[in-house]
């Protein structure tokens, strides 16, 4: 069971002190937030993706590959790579060449991104979220498991034998987990791929998560990758702790009344106990937490927010010992005592590689020379199938 | 006229009236009294639920903003989800239906009341404002796919001591019933569910069912977009 924590990269005036961080400042606490969920001993930081303020994550590599860098057994993820508004072949080459640098620490979780003018700004058109989301990652899928690739599809522009460089790291793509709150089609690719799915179940009532889910398990298991029980499902929530539940609701009560999204809206005891937020004592959170695995299944990512709304670094850094000392262990030995044997763990790039290779060491391309046709050839790589043709477009 | 097998309806009042009495909430009782009458000289019983907006309006604006249902707004959405008619009534501000009753039919699903048989009723401090029912409130109506008796029913002061708002009422209650009786909604429900657009999870949370032969889920697995 993988436990962490998701930051949205909201750059939000902390209420009790009326400061806003300056983009430099922010950037530099969520890196000092990723490097004490290491700290902490959790397994995975995951950034999101915007591209306005006052958000600053509009390049989740560039922050990943640094945070990689700057720990050793972390793994960096996003929440969520906006698989509509990226150019696939892009998201292949970026998150493949973070991959090469974290050694394998990485995976990523692609979603959507419900920002309307954000597709515009990239060329795209909301309306078409839908199956714009579904056929990249057709095509991402196929760009990270084959090395040369031919493709025409409705949105992007042709590709006739083209290489996605560099190849992933052993020839073992990242694995990807898919986020969806309400998208059944978006279960349903997850689970023809053998892919994880990630609920950020906030907001609806928890029935209508356990059918999304019920159904991506259901589909997980037709397509041959396991049985229901084996499907890679991931989990969001809230949580603010403090030492004493009252303190921990008078501490938070300021920055939820003020928080976007539902500031201003519901009363913080309403949304704690209509959606996954958690403020109270370690013990109040972890038995919220443990009723996850009671709607859900038995599951294999937990993430938490932690750090949004304008919470100051300090106040975050302290949450962080919180989960690391006192919840996160307890839940690890509480979920590992109820766990069904059959359950596998959310794959890592080692878990891959040993599953692909087993004991043989794994396929790392070099490629061929130049010989003026590199650009369109058919091998790449001196490994390359020579079988394999380019199918060049013809009139 | 022949009356069908007797038969056990519900009728839902929805009411943006904010006294205490509202002349909007008499208005609508007027109308749900009536209709549960004529259905008893039919042959009918009518159970008549009412929903009062003024008690949900924390949890309507903290749905409009932040999508989140609170324990009052579900039951609303679950009463009309079983509604065989509904009468809808609000008063009149600046020219306008309340901004509590149009922010309640804007935070519910899309295909929540496709079909059922619907009254709309105004109140109002002057006759100027007679059109608003007919001009805005029908096409609140219109994009919810609901089936608008013909005849609205709108009471300025001056109204409540004429005759002729009885006459409006009896009118507006028997197109409702024979909406009702004719099973239009259930019907339309059974044969052409599909053909209207819905969401995982919409129609108040009873649209669940997933829908495996589509382009979308064909593409979701591993398929091509349909071309446009």
């Amino acid at each position: 069971m993988q436990f962490g924590v998701f930051s949205v990269s909201d750059i939000t005036r902390d209420p009790v002190s009326g400061e806003t961080p300056s983009e430099a400042e922010r950037i530099d606490a969520v890196v000092r937030i990723a490097q004490k969920t290491e700290e902490v001993g959790l397994d995975v930081f995951a950034i999101g993706e915007h591209h306005n303020p006052p958000f600053f994550s509009s390049s989740p590599t560039t922050l990943l590959s640094f945070i990689a860098a700057t720990t050793k057994r972390l793994i960096v993820t996003t929440a969520t790579t906006l698989i509509t508004t990226n150019d696939p072949v892009r998201i292949a080459e970026e998150y493949a060449v973070l991959q090469h640098l974290a050694k394998g620490r990485v995976d990523l979780m692609l979603g959507r991104g419900n920002t309307a003018p954000v597709y515009p700004w990239f060329g795209q058109d909301i309306r078409q979220g839908l199956p714009l989301a579904l056929e990249n990652y057709n095509l991402l899928h196929r760009l990270w498991r084959e090395d040369v690739v031919d493709w025409e599809g409705r949105f992007r522009t042709p590709l006739q034998g083209f290489t996605s460089i560099p190849r992933p790291l052993d020839d073992v793509p990242p694995f990807v987990w898919h986020g969806s709150i309400r998208t059944p089609e978006i279960a349903e690719q997850a689970a023809y791929y053998g892919d994880g799915f990630f609920a950020n179940h906030i907001f609806w009532p928890k029935e209508h998560f356990m059918r999304l889910i019920g159904f991506y398990r259901q589909r997980f298991a037709h397509y041959g990758h396991g049985t229901e029980k084996q499907a890679i499902v991931g989990l969001g929530g809230q949580a603010y702790i403090a030492r004493r539940s009252q303190d921990a609701i008078r501490e938070f009560r300021p920055y939820f009344d003020e928080a976007p999204v539902y500031g201003h809206g519901p009363a913080l005891e309403d949304f704690m106990r209509m959606t996954p937020l958690s403020v109270g004592s370690p013990q109040e959170v972890i038995d919220k937490t443990l009723t996850f695995r009671e709607h859900f299944g038995d599951y294999q990512r937990q993430l938490f927010l932690i750090d949004h709304a304008g919470l100051p670094l300090k106040t975050v850094l302290n949450q962080l010992d919180l989960l690391g000392e006192e919840v996160v262990p307890t839940l690890r030995k509480e979920l590992a005592a109820r766990r069904d044997p059959e359950v596998p763990d959310a794959p890592t790039h080692a878990s891959l590689v040993k599953a692909k290779y087993g004991d043989r060491p794994p396929r790392r391309p070099r490629p061929l020379a130049n010989r003026g046709d590199n650009v369109t050839g058919s091998a790449p790589y001196q490994d390359s199938d020579p079988a394999v043709r380019v199918v060049y477009p013809s009139a | 006229m022949t009356t069908t097998d007797r038969q056990a309806y519900t009728l839902v009042v929805v009411t943006a009236g904010t006294g205490d009495p509202s002349s909007t909430r008499m208005l609508a009782d007027r109308i749900a009294q009536r209709v549960a009458g004529l259905a008893s000289r039919r042959g009918h019983e009518v159970a008549t639920q009412v929903i009062d907006l003024r008690a949900l309006a924390t949890e309507i604006t903290t749905a409009m903003v932040s999508r989140l249902v609170g324990p009052n707004l579900r039951q609303a959405v679950d009463a009309l989800a079983e509604a065989d008619g509904i009468v809808a009534a609000t008063p009149v501000y600046k020219a306008g239906a309340s901004g509590l009753f149009t922010s309640f039919f804007q935070v519910l699903d899309d295909d929540l009341l496709i079909a059922k048989p619907v009254v709309l009723a105004a109140t109002a401090g002057s006759a100027r404002h007679s059109l608003v029912v007919d001009e805005q409130m029908r096409s609140l109506f219109a994009y919810l796919r609901t089936a608008v008796v013909p005849t609205s029913v709108f009471a300025a002061p001056e109204d409540w001591g004429d005759p002729a708002l009885n006459t409006r009422v009896d009118r507006a209650a028997l197109e409702l019933l024979l909406l009702v009786e004719s099973g239009f909604a259930r019907q339309v429900r059974d044969e052409s569910w599909n053909g209207y657009r819905h969401e995982f999870g919409s129609a108040g949370g009873t649209e669940v069912s997933i829908d495996l032969d589509s382009d979308l889920m064909r593409l979701a697995a591993g398929g091509s977009a349909a071309r446009e």
